[in-house]
C-alpha cells in the first residue's frame, strides 16, 4: 500500500469518481461540446460592456476556485486571498509597464511568485486553525494596500496612482476586437486551470487534502504528511488566484492599491460560500454571483447595497449552506431518481 | 527624551483601547471559540449612536451610559438571532455569518449616519497642562476609563454568581447545564457584555481618530494582535497584550516605519507571535488527546 487511498501510485491518477462512473463517453463529449458553445456564444451575443463584465466574472470564478482549493477542499479558512490576487496583478503590471514584457511571458512569472508567496504564508498558517487563520489572513489582506503604497516600492508599483497597461492585441488572423480577444484568452486560461484543478482534486492528492480537512489525526495515522500537504495546498491555491489577478490586470488595463482592499478578499469568500464550498462547478457560480449580485443589491437599495449583500450572504448560509452547486446537485439527483423509477 | 516619553504615554492611552477590544474578543472567544470579525463594526455603530445622542443635546455621560445599554441589547440580540441557529455548524459558516454581519453593520452605519468624518466630543478637558505637558487630558481620561472597565469586569467574573456562571458555561457547557446554569442565556449575556465593552472602546477612541464608518478596522487588528500576544484564552494577558501593542505601535510608527505602515505592524506582531510562541505570553498550551 503506497498511498492512503489504498491505490498504488501509478493507478491513482486514473479517474475514479463515483458520479462519473456511469456516464458514457458520448455524453461526456456532448457536455464538453455544450460547454465550449456556451463559453463562445457571448462573443457574438454580447456587446462590449457586457462582454467585459462576463470576462470579469470568469476571472473572479478563477480566483474563487483558488480559494476553494485551500478553504473548501483543505479546510484552511482564508480571508486574505485578495492579497494573492493583488500580487498576481502587480507582477503582470510591473513586468509589462517597466520591462515591456509581453503579457504571455508574465503569466509563468506571476504564477511562480504567487506560489512562492502562498508557500510562505502557508508556513505560519500551519500553526493556526479555523478562526485564527481567518483573522491572520484578514490582517494580511488589510495590510496589502498600505504595502503597495509604501515609499520603498513606489517606483515599481506607481504608488497611489497605480500603473496603466495595455491589452494584448489579437493576432492578425483572427477577426476579433481586443475586448473579444481578452475574453477568449481569459476563458481559455480559466478552462485549462479548471480542468487541471478538477484533475488534482479527484486524484490521490485531492483525497489527501479532503482527508486532512475532515480528520487530520486519522489522515496523519494513514501516513500523510499534513504539514507538507497544507503548505502545498496554500501554494497551489495562491497560484490559481494569482493568475486570476494577472488576468484582471490586463482586462482592466489598470492596477492601483485601492482596488485591492480587504473587500476583494471578502468578495472571494462570499463567492465561494454562495457558489458552493468544495465544489469546482460552484466556483463558476461564485464568480457570476460576486459580479452580478452586487448590481442586484444596488437595484434593491441604492443607499445601502452592502446591507442587502450581507443579508443575502447570511440568508444563503442559513437556507442553502452548500451553495448553488449543492442546489444543482440535489435537483439533478431528484431528476435522475424520477427518471429511473 | 521628552519625545520618547510622550510616545510611550500616548501608546499606553491607545493601548487601553486595544486592551478593551482585546478583552471583548477574548470574552467571546472563551465562551464560544469564535472570533467576532464584526466586533469593530459593532463598536463603530455604538459610537455613532452616542454621537447622535450627543448632537441631539443629551448630556455626555447620560449618552455614554445609554449607549452602553443599547449596545448590550444589540449584542445579545445578534447572538440570539444569528449565532444560535448555527451553533453547531462548521467554523466556515461562523466566519461567513461574521462577514455578513460586518457588511450589514458597516454599510448600515454609513447609510444611516453618512460617510463623512465627524468630530466626536471628549468629556476630558483640562485648562492647564498635565504632568508637564506630557499627556493630554483625554489620554489620561481614556486610560482611567479603561482601567475602571477592566477592574469592573474582573470583579464581575471573579466575585459575582452570574460571573461564575458565565465562566462555567464557557469552560464546560455540558457540566454547567447539569448544575442548572442556563448556558444559552450566558452566551447571550457574554455577547452583550462584549458589545458594551466594544462601545466604550469606540467612544474613547473616536475623539482621537475621528468618527467614520471604517474607524475600527485597524483597531480590531491591533486588538487581535494584543489578544494573541497575551494569550487568547487569558483575559488578563489579553489586556496586557493590548497595552503592549499600543506602545509598540506608537514607537514603531514614530521611529521605525512611519505612519503609513502602521497596520502592517499589527500583521507582523500577529505572525511573529504565531511563529515564536503560538500560545501567547500568558496563554495555556493546549494539548489535545486523541
Amino acid at each position: 500500500m503506497s498511498s492512503a487511498t489504498g491505490l498504488p501510485e501509478g493507478v491513482a491518477a486514473a479517474p475514479v469518481p463515483v458520479a462519473e462512473a456511469g456516464t458514457p463517453a458520448w455524453q461526456r463529449l456532448l457536455l464538453v461540446a455544450g460547454g465550449v458553445i456556451l463559453a463562445l456564444a457571448p462573443l457574438w451575443l454580447l456587446e462590449s460592456f457586457h462582454l467585459f463584465q462576463l470576462t470579469m466574472a470568469v476571472i473572479m470564478a478563477l480566483a474563487v476556485l483558488g480559494l476553494n482549493i485551500v478553504t473548501g477542499y483543505n479546510g484552511q479558512i482564508s480571508l486574505g486571498h485578495g492579497a494573492f490576487f493583488a500580487v498576481g496583478a502587480y507582477c503582470t503590471a510591473i513586468l509589462m509597464s517597466h520591462f515591456d514584457w509581453s503579457f504571455w511571458w508574465t503569466l509563468p512569472v506571476s504564477a511562480a511568485v504567487c506560489a512562492t508567496v502562498g508557500f510562505g504564508i502557508g508556513f505560519p498558517a500551519l500553526r493556526l486553525a479555523g478562526h485564527y487563520l481567518a483573522l491572520t489572513t484578514f490582517a494580511l489582506a488589510v495590510a496589502v494596500p498600505q504595502l503597495l503604497k509604501h515609499k520603498a516600492v513606489e517606483d515599481w508599483t506607481g504608488g497611489v496612482q497605480g500603473l496603466f497597461l495595455v491589452k494584448p492585441d489579437p493576432p492578425a488572423f483572427l477577426p476579433v476586437t481586443p475586448d473579444q480577444w481578452i475574453y477568449l484568452v481569459v476563458v481559455s486560461i480559466a478552462a485549462v486551470l479548471f480542468f487541471l484543478t478538477w484533475n488534482l482534486i479527484r486524484g490521490r492528492i485531492g483525497r489527501a487534502l479532503m482527508a486532512t480537512r475532515d480528520h487530520p489525526t486519522a489522515a496523519e495515522a494513514m501516513g500523510m504528511d499534513i504539514a507538507s500537504l497544507k503548505t502545498k495546498a496554500f501554494a497551489v491555491s495562491a497560484l490559481v488566484t494569482g493568475i486570476a489577478g494577472s488576468l484582471s490586470a490586463v482586462a482592466i488595463e489598470f492596477v492601483a492599491p485601492d482596488s485591492f482592499t480587504i473587500f476583494v478578499s471578502i468578495t472571494l469568500f462570499v463567492g465561494m460560500v454562495a457558489g458552493g464550498v468544495a465544489s469546482i462547478l460552484g466556483s463558476l457560480f461564485g464568480g457570476l454571483f460576486v459580479l452580478f449580485v452586487p448590481n442586484i443589491a444596488e437595484s434593491i437599495s441604492k443607499a445601502a447595497p452592502g446591507v442587502i449583500y450581507g443579508i443575502i450572504l447570511i440568508g444563503l448560509l442559513f437556507v442553502m449552506p452548500d451553495g448553488f452547486a449543492g442546489l444543482l446537485r440535489r435537483l439533478t439527483a431528484r431528476l435522475r431518481r424520477g427518471g429511473t423509477s | 527624551m521628552d519625545g520618547l516619553a510622550h510616545q510611550i504615554i500616548a501608546g499606553i492611552a491607545t493601548g487601553g483601547i486595544y486592551a478593551s477590544v482585546a478583552l471583548a474578543l477574548v470574552m467571546i472567544y472563551q465562551a464560544t471559540h469564535h472570533i467576532n470579525f464584526a466586533q469593530g463594526e459593532m463598536a463603530t455603530l455604538s459610537t455613532f449612536i452616542a454621537w447622535y445622542l450627543v448632537t441631539e443635546g443629551v448630556p455626555y455621560w447620560l449618552a455614554f451610559f445609554a449607549t452602553i445599554g443599547i449596545s448590550f441589547v444589540i449584542g445579545a440580540l445578534i447572538e440570539r438571532i444569528l449565532l444560535r441557529p448555527v451553533q453547531n455548524a462548521p467554523p466556515l459558516t461562523h466566519v461567513g455569518v461574521f462577514i455578513g454581519l460586518l457588511l450589514i453593520i458597516g454599510n448600515a452605519t454609513g447609510w444611516i449616519f453618512g460617510y463623512t468624518t465627524k468630530v466626536f466630543p471628549t468629556p476630558f478637558v483640562s485648562d492647564r497642562p498635565l504632568m508637564g505637558g506630557l499627556v493630554s487630558a483625554h489620554e489620561l481620561g481614556t486610560t482611567a476609563v479603561t482601567l475602571v472597565v477592566l477592574m469592573l469586569i474582573f470583579v464581575f467574573f471573579r466575585y459575582t454568581k452570574l460571573g461564575l456562571g458565565m465562566r462555567a458555561a464557557a469552560y464546560n457547557p455540558r457540566s454547567a447545564r447539569l448544575v442548572g446554569i442556563n448556558v444559552g442565556m450566558m452566551l447571550a449575556l457574554g455577547w452583550g457584555l462584549a458589545a458594551a465593552v466594544g462601545a466604550i472602546a469606540g467612544m474613547m477612541v473616536a475623539p482621537v481618530v475621528f468618527l467614520d464608518p471604517t474607524m475600527m478596522l485597524g483597531i480590531l487588528l491591533y486588538a487581535f494582535a494584543g489578544a494573541l500576544l497575551g494569550g487568547i484564552d487569558n483575559p488578563g494577558g489579553a489586556v496586557l497584550g493590548g497595552f503592549a501593542v499600543g506602545v509598540l505601535e506608537n514607537l514603531a510608527g514614530a521611529y521605525v516605519v512611519g505612519t503609513e505602515l502602521k497596520l502592517t505592524v499589527a500583521l507582523i506582531i500577529i505572525i511573529s507571535v504565531l511563529l515564536v510562541r503560538p500560545a501567547g505570553l500568558f496563554g495555556r498550551v493546549v494539548l489535545s488527546r486523541v
